[in-house]
C-alpha cells in the first residue's frame, strides 16, 4: 500500500539555497502565519503569509497576481471561515467574478453568504481634478467600513499602483500609502497588495519600500515557445522559507505551487519485491525491484521498452494493485492493441479500473505543467505503480537542466508515497549505457535493452546495468517477444567464446546436441569393446586354471604311483628272500 | 445672451461635498465652496455636506477615494474635484463653471 512519510527538518532559520530549504516549519516561536490555502504555497512558506501583516505579490502583466489575491480570499473564506475584502482598482466586480469562476472559485456565492466583499474603486484621471490639499481618507473609510461590517480578517488590494496613474500628487500618495499599511496592521488583518513588475525594481512604483514583511514575485516566462509560471519568495522577514523558484500552474482548480511534496531524503523503505512480470528478468533482479524504487528501462527504438512496461503494469494489476500509465508517444488504444500482440491484455485491467492510462503530447504544455498534472493524478488516483513511457520525450517540453530537476522531484514524490515507478527512455543505441541528464544515476534499477546483429539477423538482449540493494545478475541475456509475451532464453556461449543469439544459437544448440550424442555413442562402443575383452580374459583364465588342475592331478597320480611301486618293490624283495631261505640281512641288496 | 447661454444660466446646481470629520481641511473646503458658489452660482445651487465618518456606506456610491471630494451631481455629467478647493481657478475649470461675464 502506498504510504506517505514526510520528515520534518525542524525549525528553519533564514534562507538556505539548497533542496533542503524547500520544506520548512514555521517554528513555534516564529511569527504567526496565515494559511493561504493555495496548494503548495503554505508548504514553501512554512505555514502561509505573515498574519496581521502586509505582503506584496508582484509580477508582470498576466502572471496571476489578481488570481492569487482572489484565491487567497476565497480559500480563507471557504476553508478557514475568515471573511475577506477585495479592493479592486482596475477590474469591475463582474470581471473579477468571471475570472475567478475560471479558477473554480465561486466569488458570487461567497459574496451572497457574506464572506466576501468586492469593492471596485474607480480611479479615472480624467474624472479627477486636484484643487488643493487632500488625503485618501475616503479609501480608508470604505475599507474600514467593509472590514468592520464583515469582520474580515483578510484584505487584498489590487493594485495600488493604479492610484499613481489616477492621482497627480505622488508625494501625498506615497505618504498615504505608508499610512495605509500602518493602518492595516493596526486593524490586524492579513493583507496582500499586488504590484506590477518594474524595471530595475520589483514594482513600477516601488511599493516594496513600504512592504517589509513578505514579498513574493510571480513570473511568466516563455522559452522555446512554451510558457512556464514561476513563483519566488524574495523576502520573508522573521521566517525561514524555500528561497528557490517554484513552478506553479493556474487551472480550473486554482493555483498550484510545486513541489507538492517535500524534497527531503527521509523516505521510508520497503523490503518487499515487486516483480516486473517477466520471469527470467525478475530472477536477474533477485525477485524484482523493491517496492517504491524507480526502474529505468532504456534502449534504442523498437527494442521492447513499452512491452516491458506493459508487462509491469499487467503484473501489478494482476496482484490487485492500481497502476497509472502515462503515455507520451502513443495513444491508449494503440498501446492496448500493440500489447495484445504480445499476449498482454491491458483492456481488461482498464475496464476493471485498476489500470489508468493517460496520454498527452509532451509539447502540449511546459514541463512544470506536466509534472503538476502527474502529481495531481497521483494524488487523486493513489496508484501503487506508475509508468512513464517514454520519459525522454518530455525533454522536448523543457530545457535540459529543467528535466533533471523535474525528474528528481517526481522520483522523490513517488518514493515518499511508496509507489514503484517504471520509466522508459529512448537512448542512442550506440551508447547504450549512457543517458541524458544523468537520469541513470537518479534511478535505483537500470535495465538496458538492445539489439545485436549477427549472421544477417538482429536479436534482442537485455542486461542489468545496476540495481541498488540487490545482488543482480551480470549476464547479458537474450529475450524474445512473442505471442506469449517477453521471455528470456538461456544463456548460450558458443565454442568460440562469444554469446550467440537467435538462429545462430539454435544452430549451435543443434550442433552441440549432435556432438553430445556422438560422444555418447563412442562411449557406448568403447564400453562394449572393453566388456568383451574382459570376458575373453576371464575365459582364458578359466582355461588356464583347468590346465593347472589337470597337471596337478597328474602330479599327484605320479607320486602315488611312485609310492605304490616302492611298496611293491619292497614286498617282492621280501618274498624273494623268503623263497631263497637267505637271511635278509646277508648279501641282500636293497 | 444667446438661448443656450440663457439655458445654462438657469441650470440648478446640486453639489455634494464629502468630508471625514471636522478637520481643518474640511472646514477650509466648506468655506471655499460657499464662497465660490455665492460668487458664481448665486441662488441656483445646493450644497450637501456628507460626513463619511458618520455614513461610511455612502463613500461607495459616488466612488469617493480622496477627502475632501466635491461631486457635481447636477447638471450632468458628474464631475469630481478633490482637494480643499483653495485653487479657485482649478475649481472653476473642474466644475466647468465659467466666470460670469466671459463669452462661451
Amino acid at each position: 500500500m502506498a504510504r506517505t512519510v514526510l520528515t520534518s527538518n525542524g525549525r528553519g532559520r533564514g534562507k538556505r539555497r539548497d533542496r533542503a530549504s524547500d520544506r520548512r516549519t514555521g517554528g513555534s516561536a516564529g511569527i504567526k502565519k496565515c494559511p493561504t490555502g493555495i496548494s503548495g504555497l503554505d508548504q514553501i512558506t512554512g505555514g502561509g503569509l505573515p498574519s496581521g501583516r502586509t505582503s506584496l505579490v508582484c509580477g508582470s502583466a498576466g502572471c496571476g497576481k489578481t488570481l492569487f489575491g482572489l484565491e487567497f480570499l476565497a480559500r480563507g473564506a471557504g476553508d478557514h471561515g475568515e471573511p475577506g475584502v477585495f479592493v479592486a482598482f482596475e477590474e469591475s466586480v463582474d470581471e473579477l467574478a468571471a475570472n475567478a469562476a475560471s479558477l473554480g472559485l465561486d466569488v458570487r456565492g461567497l459574496m451572497d453568504r457574506g464572506l466576501l466583499v468586492v469593492d471596485h474603486v474607480r480611479v479615472e484621471r480624467s474624472e479627477i481634478h486636484e484643487t488643493g490639499e487632500y488625503d485618501l481618507e475616503g479609501l480608508f473609510v470604505r475599507l474600514g467600513h467593509a472590514i468592520d461590517t464583515l469582520g474580515a480578517k483578510r484584505v487584498v488590494l489590487d493594485t495600488l499602483e493604479a492610484l499613481f496613474g489616477g492621482l497627480g500628487d505622488h508625494a501625498t500618495l506615497r505618504s498615504e500609502i505608508r499610512r495605509l499599511f500602518r493602518w492595516l496592521k493596526d486593524k490586524g488583518v492579513t493583507a496582500v497588495v499586488t504590484g506590477e513588475g518594474g524595471q530595475g525594481q520589483l514594482t513600477r512604483q516601488g511599493l516594496e519600500e513600504y512592504v517589509s514583511d513578505c514579498v513574493i514575485l510571480l513570473d511568466n516566462r516563455v522559452r522555446d515557445q512554451i510558457s512556464t509560471r514561476r513563483l519566488r519568495i524574495v523576502k520573508y522577514r522573521g521566517s525561514g522559507h524555500g528561497s528557490n523558484e517554484y513552478p506553479f500552474l493556474i487551472d480550473r482548480t486554482g493555483i498550484s505551487v510545486l513541489p507538492v511534496t517535500a524534497m527531503s531524503l527521509g523516505h521510508e523503505v520497503s523490503h518487499e519485491r515487486v516483480p516486473l512480470g517477466v520471469a527470467g528478468l525478475d530472477e536477474m533482479l533477485g525477485g524484482g525491484p523493491h517496492r517504491g524504487s524507480s526502474v529505468l528501462v532504456t534502449g534504442g527504438a523498437g527494442t521492447g521498452k513499452t512491452s516491458l512496461a506493459a508487462h509491469f503494469a499487467a503484473a501489478a494489476c494482476r496482484r490487485g494493485e492500481r497502476c497509472l500509465y502515462f503515455a507520451f508517444e502513443e495513444s491508449p488504444p494503440q498501446i492496448v492493441r500493440n500489447m495484445r500482440s504480445i499476449g498482454i491484455d491491458l483492456e481488461r485491467w482498464i475496464r476493471s479500473g485498476r489500470l489508468m492510462v493517460h496520454a498527452d503530447r509532451p509539447t502540449a504544455y511546459g514541463l512544470e505543467m506536466h509534472l503538476a498534472m502527474i502529481h495531481r493524478m497521483i494524488e487523486t488516483s493513489r496508484p501503487d505503480a506508475v509508468v512513464l513511457d517514454p520519459l525522454t520525450s518530455l525533454v522536448r517540453a523543457g530545457a535540459a537542466d529543467d528535466v533533471g530537476l523535474m525528474l528528481m522531484r517526481l522520483i522523490d514524490s513517488l518514493k515518499a508515497r511508496g509507489i514503484t515507478g517504471v520509466f522508459t527512455g529512448l537512448s542512442d543505441s550506440s551508447a547504450a549505457d549512457a543517458t541524458e541528464f544523468g537520469v541513470g544515476s537518479l534511478m535505483d534499477t537500470w535495465l538496458v535493452l538492445r539489439e545485436v546483429e549477427a549472421e544477417a539477423e538482429r536479436n534482442r538482449l537485455v542486461h542489468v546495468v545496476k540495481s541498488r540493494g540487490t545482488a543482480h545478475s551480470n549476464q547479458v541475456r537474450e529475450f524474445t517477444l512473442s505471442g506469449r509475451g517477453m521471455t528470456l532464453c538461456d544463456v548460450y556461449i558458443g565454442r568460440g567464446g562469444g554469446m550467440l543469439t537467435g538462429s545462430a544459437r539454435i544452430a549451435q544448440e543443434a550442433a552441440d546436441r549432435l556432438h553430445e550424442e556422438s560422444l555418447l555413442e563412442e562411449d557406448r562402443e568403447r564400453r562394449t569393446g572393453l566388456e568383451r575383452r574382459l570376458a575373453e580374459i576371464r575365459a582364458r583364465i578359466g582355461a588356464l586354471e583347468a590346465d593347472l588342475s589337470r597337471r596337478q592331478a597328474e602330479l599327484s597320480r605320479l607320486s602315488l604311483r611312485e609310492e605304490s611301486r616302492a611298496r611293491h618293490a619292497g614286498k617282492t624283495r621280501a618274498a624273494l628272500a623268503r623263497s631263497r631261505r637267505a637271511a635278509p640281512s646277508q648279501g641282500a641288496k636293497r | 445672451m444667446t438661448p443656450a447661454q440663457a439655458a445654462k444660466a438657469a441650470e440648478f446646481w446640486d453639489l455634494r461635498l464629502y468630508v471625514a470629520g471636522q478637520t481643518p481641511r474640511s472646514v477650509t473646503a466648506i468655506s471655499n465652496l460657499k464662497r465660490i458658489c455665492e460668487a458664481h452660482l448665486a441662488g441656483r445651487y445646493q450644497i450637501e455636506v456628507i460626513d463619511l465618518l458618520r455614513d461610511p456606506k455612502l463613500a461607495q456610491g459616488d466612488q469617493i477615494l480622496a477627502i475632501p471630494t466635491l461631486v457635481r451631481r447636477l447638471p450632468e455629467p458628474i464631475k469630481k474635484i478633490i482637494g480643499d478647493l483653495s485653487n479657485t481657478d482649478r475649481v472653476l475649470v473642474g466644475l466647468d463653471l465659467r466666470p460670469r461675464g466671459a463669452t462661451a
